[in-house]
This record gives structure tokens, sequence and C-alpha cells, in this order.
């Protein structure tokens, strides 16, 4: 599996680069899309006029301008238009960890250390952990500049990629009237609720939708017309089960190449 | 301009309900593409084929497999797909109260925020008392189909209710090893540490633009009108080795720049 994005963490005059694979999985055990006979399909993309099927080279990236009149830009146009500075992962800002409201959070990745700098990328996770704090910047991956948040976590550095304040709405644009004066009773009331129902940790909830789909399928897969075998079949890279991503993980983080 | 509501429900805490509708606190962006075929300049179109013979399948010809095993599939029909279907719901059912700490951010998934639909008194009252707390509720609820856990808190004296991750989507930094090779010295961390925190500062969201957005906006406004400048090549920049001067050299030019500042 190769890495979603490599480049260079950086603070102040010491670079760290890595690679970032993601933290976050779809847990959707998504269907695969089957023919008459059980082939599994492929999507393609075609030319509406002709129905002629195309080849990633044969197609291009438009901007619609006006209705149906657009403006192409190829890959090298958008590589090149990313600030100089966007291009790294360039820490300027360190925050306290709590500091970010979550509101901005958007997805997870893992940092691991490339190319030999694995002393400056254990030096910059210790030196965060013991501050306790986030780094902070912007950055450009697969043409989409992000702000992102650096995390020390358990020794290993995590990316959360975050939101920009302008895609962030206020109460106020949403069109929610303004605050009520409040009654201290009313407060006190709901005091007394979330407290009486209080734990002290989150649990994350198991994927029950996922569950009952592997429960079904065990079920009907009793009868043999409901299933499809397929002799020598070779699954593209992307589609490899989730475990795979934590081996890739393991085997980066402990210096194997 | 005022948003409409996506959608509209009951908060149930306890024996305590409160009608809220829901409002999405985000929106995406991103400058949006079309792909257009390369020859024509005419949008394109997607359909499923047989990778080997090349040809269509039509929409109605087509079959649901879960893969069970590689290369073994389940076939699901219409009928099973909609069994499977959560029970149509309005309640958000808060359970359980957890410190705002308590959930790591590699959880919060998309935000909304809910406003009062009727009971203002208690919609304010409940934003506040999240926030006195210092709690966020963890909320069961379903919507258009599907089911979602969230993390309910008081933010600016409002209620907002953030889509959480179930524990199969987030990968558990535990289950990593340390990264290997040679551990910093003493000494170095300790510069690190002084490095850091002279970068340390406030989060201001307000500090972060989105410049790259801009510049493309930019460009193909001008390509519009026929006069695309030209962009230059892409430079690979040298990557420094040595850590100690480094960091010490780092901090000496901070505090010049602190100086002059």
């Amino acid at each position: 599996m190769r890495p979603f994005w490599s480049g260079t963490i950086t603070f102040g005059l010491v670079s760290v680069p890595v690679n970032l694979y993601p933290a976050n999985r779809s847990n959707k055990t998504s269907l695969r899309m089957l023919g008459p006979d059980g082939e599994p399909l492929a999507r393609k993309y075609y030319a509406e006029k002709t129905g002629k099927d195309l080849e990633a080279d044969e197609m291009v990236r438009g901007y619609e301008t006006d209705a149906g009149k657009f403006v192409t830009i190829s890959d090298e146009e958008l590589e090149r238009l990313a600030p100089e500075k966007t291009r790294d992962i360039d820490l300027t800002r360190f925050v306290k960890e709590d500091a970010i409201p979550p509101l901005y959070f958007e997805r997870g990745y893992f940092l691991t250390p490339a190319g030999n700098s694995e002393k400056a990328y254990r030096l910059l996770a210790e030196a965060m952990k013991e501050r306790r704090d986030v780094g902070v910047a912007t950055f450009v991956m697969r043409g989409k500049e992000r702000p992102v948040a650096i995390f020390s976590d358990n020794g290993i550095l995590r990316a959360e990629t975050m939101r920009f304040p302008d895609e962030v709405r206020s109460f106020k644009q949403v069109g929610l009237s303004a605050k009520k004066t409040v009654s201290p009773t009313a407060v006190r009331k709901f005091e007394t609720l979330i407290k009486r129902k209080s734990k002290r940790q989150f649990t994350p909830d198991k994927d029950e939708a996922a569950d009952r789909l592997l429960k079904l399928a065990k079920k009907k897969q009793a009868k043999p017309s409901n299933v499809v075998q397929l002799k020598d079949y070779q699954r593209q890279d992307d589609e490899r089960p989730a475990i795979d991503l934590i081996q890739v993980l393991k085997k980066s983080l402990s210096g194997r190449k | 301009m005022a948003a409409r509501a996506i959608w509209k429900g009951e908060l149930k805490l306890g024996t305590q309900k409160l009608p809220v509708k829901l409002y999405s606190a985000v929106e995406d962006k991103s400058v949006r593409f079309h792909i257009l075929d390369d020859s024509k300049r005419n949008r394109v179109k997607q359909h499923m084929v047989n990778p080997e013979s090349g040809k269509e399948v039509e929409p109605k010809e087509i079959r649901k497999g879960y893969e069970i095993e590689p290369g073994r599939f389940v076939i699901l029909d219409e009928e099973d797909l909609e069994a499977l279907k959560p029970e149509p719901s309005r309640e958000i059912e808060v359970r359980e109260f957890v410190p705002i700490d308590g959930i790591p951010q590699q959880f919060y998934e998309r935000p909304y925020f809910l406003g009062p639909d009727g009971n203002q008194a208690d919609y304010f009252a409940l934003a506040q008392a999240l926030e006195n707390q210092k709690r966020e509720g963890i909320a069961h609820w379903v919507m258009r189909n599907k089911e979602y856990t969230g993390a309910l808190g008081g933010q600016g004296g409002y209620l907002v209710l953030s889509t959480l991750r179930n524990e199969g989507e987030v990968i558990d930094v535990g289950k990593l090893p340390k990264p290997a090779g040679q551990a910093p010295t003493k000494k170095e961390i300790e510069l690190a540490k002084h490095l850091v925190s002279m970068l340390e500062g406030e989060f201001n969201p307000a500090d972060y633009k989105d410049e790259y957005r801009e510049r493309v906006l930019e460009f193909i406004a001008k390509k519009a009108k026929g006069h695309a400048p030209r962009l230059a090549a892409v430079k690979t920049k040298r990557k420094t080795t040595s850590l100690d001067s480094v960091l010490a050299k780092s901090i000496a030019s901070l505090k010049k720049g602190k100086r002059a500042a």
C-alpha cells in the first residue's frame, strides 16, 4: 500500500520526512455490484454523446464558468498552483492540546518516519508530548489545501485535517434566534440530570449495521443459489481489508522497508 | 440568509423531551471540477460494465453481493436490504454524559447545529448546563435510514451535535508499535521543547486561509479570458540532517526575529 501523501514536517530548521496513511477507515461493508451471472462489475466513464468508454488519459478536469462552458485545468497546473509553503507541513504555531474546538476536525492520518528521519521524528513527538502541545499548519494534499493539527499520540505523530474557518458556519449564519435569558432553575434541572448520568470515559459503539449485514449474509449463504464463488479472483489494492492498513503502519513504524 | 433545517427531531434526556431542528454546521468550499471528455469537452457519465467483455450491464440487471470470504459473494436482494434498514424515528436519545476531553478527536466526524423547535427556555438551559458541567451527552438517533452516534455539547449558548465514528472506523494507536530508530538525547529534547515553546500561541482559526483555493479560482478566471499565466515548475527542497546544530540555529534565529520585532 502506498502512502496517501509523502512530504516533510518542519519545525524551526528541523525537517522530518514522513509518510502519511489514513487513521480512519470506512467500516461500511459496502456491497459489490455483480452482473447477471455473478461477475463483479467495473465502473467506467463514457462519453455521453457517443456512448464510448473513456480511459483516464482521455478525460480532463473542467471548471464550469458559465452554464455548459468549461475551463480545463491539468494535474500539472494544479500541482504548480500550490503555494510553496503548503507543499510541506511547516509547523510555525503550537497550541495546547485542548485549544481546538472539535468542530474543526475532519479526518485523521498517521505519520510514519521516512528516509532515516526516525530520530527527528521521535524528537518532535517527545517535545510535543512533554509540553502537551499540538502543531498547526496548512498543507496541500491531493489537490486540496487543508489546515492540519499534528498530535503526539503514544509516541506516534497523528495528523487531523481540519476545516477552514469559512467552512464552519456560525449560529447567526444559520439563523438561530438570539439567546434568551436562561432561568437558573432550568439550568440546575439539567445539571442534576447530567451529573446523575455521567460516565468518565466514552466507549465507542460497535458497528451494529455491519453486524446485522454479516448475520444476514451468513444465513443466506446456506442456499447455494444465493452464492457466487469466483475462481482466480484477484482483488484490487484499494479493496483489501482494513487489517492490512495496520500491517502497513506496523511495518513503516518499525523501520522495515 | 438563514439556513434551512435538514431534519427535525426530539432530544430525549431521561423523561425530558426537547424538540429541535438540525442544521449543517459546515459547508465544503472545495473547488468543484467536472470530468470532461478530452476530445469533445463534453461531460462524461458513468456506467457499470463487465470488465472482461467491456459490455454495459443495465442497472436493473445488477445484483448486489456481500463478500463473505475473498472471492465468495452472497447475493442480497432489495427485500433483504430493506429489512436491514433501521426503524425510522424522530428521537435523539441521550443516555449518558462524558467529560469533553473524554472523547478523542479522532471520533468526531460531522458537526450539526441544533436549534430550538418550540421550547426555547429548556433549549438554552440545556446548552448552558452542558457548558457549565464541561460535559457532552452521547446521543443515538436514526436519520435518513442510517443510525448515528453523536456528541451533544453546548457552545456559545447553543447546542452542537457532532456525529461520532464507531469503533471499527478509528484505528487504535495502542495497536501500533512505537517508532524504531535512534532515540533523541535529553539535551536535544530540551532544545526541541524550548523551540516548541517559542512557537507556542493561541489557536486562532482566522490565521488559516485557503490560499490554494483562491489561486486556483484566479488562474481559472484568467484562463477563461484566454491569458493563463505561466506557472513555475515545482522545486524539490533539500533536506537538513544534523539535528543538534539545527535545533540551536532554529532557536537563535527565532530569538533574533523576536528582538527585531
